[in-house]
């Protein structure tokens, strides 16, 4: 059967599942636009493309399915880069269509051309040119394949116009296989004996996971092996929801503005078992101060993110869900943990995470009650800064892919389309935005998309009239000199209604619970502007180039 | 310190782009490029020198070559028994009383004249590392007016 090349894309996105795409119409998609138009898929127009890529993102963390998003050449390209380097960098599976300009003028500085393979390169697991209609059922199910196996990452693929409307026998690739890509799946039998090995003569061992848990599906067998070998386990902001937080072994996020319980406890661990993650720097803080006397068990899929930071005594690539089952298996004799969790309770009583009370609005108080009122079921996106660090303290998570944050890249405006992707990967679930007044405003034009779209999200905004992180930075470090953190923002409540959404603006402690109650029960997209405490800091810190038991515990 | 690398990579579009991008993006430096197809014309072979201060780099640089789709393997041959070769041409100047001299240096290191121009050669060398140094070094007596070297390649 002879297909059009937009033909043929759009049946292979059917045929690997797509059920939603999100994008933004341009000259160079015109034919796959005009395809689109008889397309049982989903489309959701954005108000622009860097909204399209973060919903597709939010979409994939939700729903743990590749995000599918589409624009045109040039600038419509240019415009989802930052939402290809987001997903790059936290290892999320997507799938980017760019429209390019025609095969014969590529290269001429056509209109509204850009090198669009060359400008994200070092940003995509990996991109195609399509330069041969022949070859485009092929490349998308390569695509796929790519973006999602092994450790995810997001895929592009650049479609010259003429491309899109030449025919060619449609061909489905039932399978794929590449010579050069091959990820590995199951760790290394020796390696895991040595690991069991070295648990069951630990004294104080600790599980430290990443989001490689939650891309894996290994949250229950993580459970399993944390209850069976009774070690307490902390997380990054990647990892948060892959182990429960109201569980008896739960230390909370570790790093920069993890708890100190966390810090302390890997400070003074003498086995790092680390599943699904990388020791970044807002992790590990100083680095040749980092857990001076634990052994390290690297579980990663990705080997490049092994021994890259730091000294790793038992490395076993592979995924994360087959080694922690095979593991549980290994081990037979259990190490004694009980003075161990004796010293990280009294950890816990020592530095626990806390605020102090006041009568203004808190934001850590704003998010208990999120919690509460939600009973910690909802999926909470955030966007950068104090609002993601306070989300991911004071919230308690429980179950994977219900916290979703721009870990790696931390890019501000990130939260409220992806809040969308969520909301329309799980529609039964409530979804709501952490948002900062800074990085609301970054995005916050996909309001109309919400509202044309009846995309129920909510959006708690903490604002508190700065750019808080910085200025928390510029408050203990820059002397207090607030170089240009301080901003206006609009109406949050006359913004919201004028795009056909409903808003509530919070000045008043005892309005935060009835507010969050309302926004919750109304049928439609509701911004709620919570007027915080203006100079609240997110404690506690670790300064940057400080070991991570050396934090800042100020009670602003 | 330098090492020699070779990867066999997918014979596509951007790939060198690609391996180019990855050392330029991570802070590693190539000392030398050599690239060709091999005779299964969909595959490239590629000999890379990097300079890597330690082993933890040159692991990472290992490790991050062998991330990239299209890098079909990747051998070092830092601990390997191996041949590596390069070609240079040497464009020299020299004067007839010195001809004598000459074909006696490029016999010793089995260079020898490929164009001839007036008072002006173009030598042609192949060797390892140390050889070329050696020749270049009895050369540069005539005065090396322009050089072009290929990089190195390598096989175990």
């Amino acid at each position: 059967m002879k297909l059009t090349g937009a033909q043929i894309l759009l049946e292979c996105l059917k045929r690997e599942g797509v059920q939603v795409i999100f994008g933004y119409p341009g000259g160079q998609v015109l034919p796959l636009f005009d395809k689109l138009y008889d397309s049982d898929i989903r489309f959701i127009l954005v108000r622009h493309e860097q909204g399209a890529a973060h919903a597709a993102d939010g979409y994939a963390r939700a729903t743990g399915k590749p995000g599918v998003c589409i624009a045109t050449s040039g600038p419509g390209a240019t415009n989802l880069v930052t939402g290809i380097a987001n997903a790059y960098m936290d290892s999320i599976p997507m799938v980017a269509i760019t429209g390019q300009v025609k095969t014969h003028l590529i290269g001429n500085d056509a209109f509204q051309e850009a090198d669009v393979t060359g400008i994200t390169r070092p940003i995509t697991k990996h991109n195609y040119l399509v330069k041969d209609v022949n070859d485009l059922s092929h490349i998308v199910r390569e695509a796929f394949y790519i973006a999602s196996t092994g450790r995810p990452g997001p895929v592009l693929i650049d479609i010259p116009s003429d491309i899109q409307m030449k025919d060619a026998e449609f061909i489905w690739p039932e399978s794929v296989s590449l010579r050069s890509y091959k990820p590995t799946y199951f760790g290394h039998p020796g390696q895991i004996k040595k690991a069991a090995k070295l648990i069951a003569n630990s004294k104080k061992p600790l599980l430290y996971i990443g989001g490689g848990i939650i891309t894996s599906g290994a949250h229950v067998v993580l459970r399993e092996l944390a209850e069976k070998i009774q070690a307490p386990v902390t997380w990054t902001l990647m990892g948060i929801g892959g182990f429960p937080a109201t569980h008896r072994l739960s230390l909370g996020m570790l790093g920069m503005h993890g708890t100190g319980f966390a810090n302390h406890a890997t400070m003074e661990s003498d086995l790092i078992i680390a599943v699904g993650a990388r020791f970044d720097d807002r992790v590990t803080g100083r680095i040749d101060t980092f857990a001076p006397s634990a052994k390290v068990v690297h579980i990663d899929i990705d080997p490049s993110s092994i021994s890259k930071n730091i000294r790793v005594d038992i490395p076993i690539v592979g995924d994360a869900k087959n080694i922690l089952g095979e593991l549980l298996e290994q081990i037979k004799k259990l190490p004694d943990t009980s003075d161990w969790l004796k010293t990280v309770d009294g950890f816990k009583k020592k530095y626990p995470l806390k605020y102090k009370e006041s009568e203004k609005i808190k934001p850590q108080y704003v998010i208990e009650q999120i919690d509460e009122i939600t009973k910690g079921e909802a999926i909470i996106t955030t966007e950068v800064g104090q609002n993601q660090m306070w989300a991911a303290q004071w919230y308690k998570y429980n179950y994977p892919r219900t916290f979703i944050s721009s870990g790696g890249l931390g890019t501000m405006g990130f939260g409220f389309p992806a809040a969308m992707g969520a909301k329309l990967g799980c529609p039964e679930k409530t979804v709501i935005d952490i948002a900062g007044d800074g990085s609301i405003q970054m995005n916050i034009q996909e309001l109309a998309t919400c509202v044309c779209n009846k995309i129920n999200v909510k959006v708690m905004i903490l604002n508190n009239g700065y750019l808080g992180m910085v200025r928390q930075w510029q408050e203990l470090f820059y002397k207090k000199r607030y170089s240009h953190t301080c901003i206006t923002g609009p109406d949050f409540v006359k913004l919201a209604e004028s795009y056909g959404a409903v808003g509530i603006r919070v000045t008043k402690k005892e309005d935060v619970r009835p507010a969050i109650e309302k926004a919750l029960a109304i049928d439609n997209t509701v911004l709620v502007d919570f007027h915080i405490e203006p100079e609240e800091n997110v404690y506690p810190m670790v300064p940057a180039g400080e070991a991570i038991n050396q934090m800042i515990e100020g009670l602003a | 310190m330098r090492h020699t690398i070779s990867v066999l990579v997918e014979n596509k579009f951007g790939v060198l782009a690609r391996i180019a991008g990855l050392f330029s993006a991570r802070g590693y430096n190539i000392a030398s490029l050599a690239v060709s197809e091999t005779l299964e014309p969909s595959i490239s072979y590629m000999t890379i020198v990097v300079e890597a201060e330690d082993e933890k780099i040159l692991e990472q640089i290992k490790k991050q070559l062998n991330k990239l789709v299209d890098v079909i393997t990747v051998t070092d041959f830092t601990k390997k028994e191996h041949v590596d070769r390069e070609l240079i041409l040497a464009k020299i100047s020299y004067s007839a009383k010195d001809k004598a001299k000459l074909e006696a240096m490029l016999e010793k290191h089995m260079a020898k004249i490929v164009s001839h121009k007036g008072d002006t050669a173009i030598i042609e060398a192949v060797g390892n590392q140390e050889q070329i140094k050696q020749l270049l070094a009895g050369l540069s007596q005539f005065g090396i007016k322009e050089l072009a070297k290929t990089g190195r390649i390598a096989m175990a």
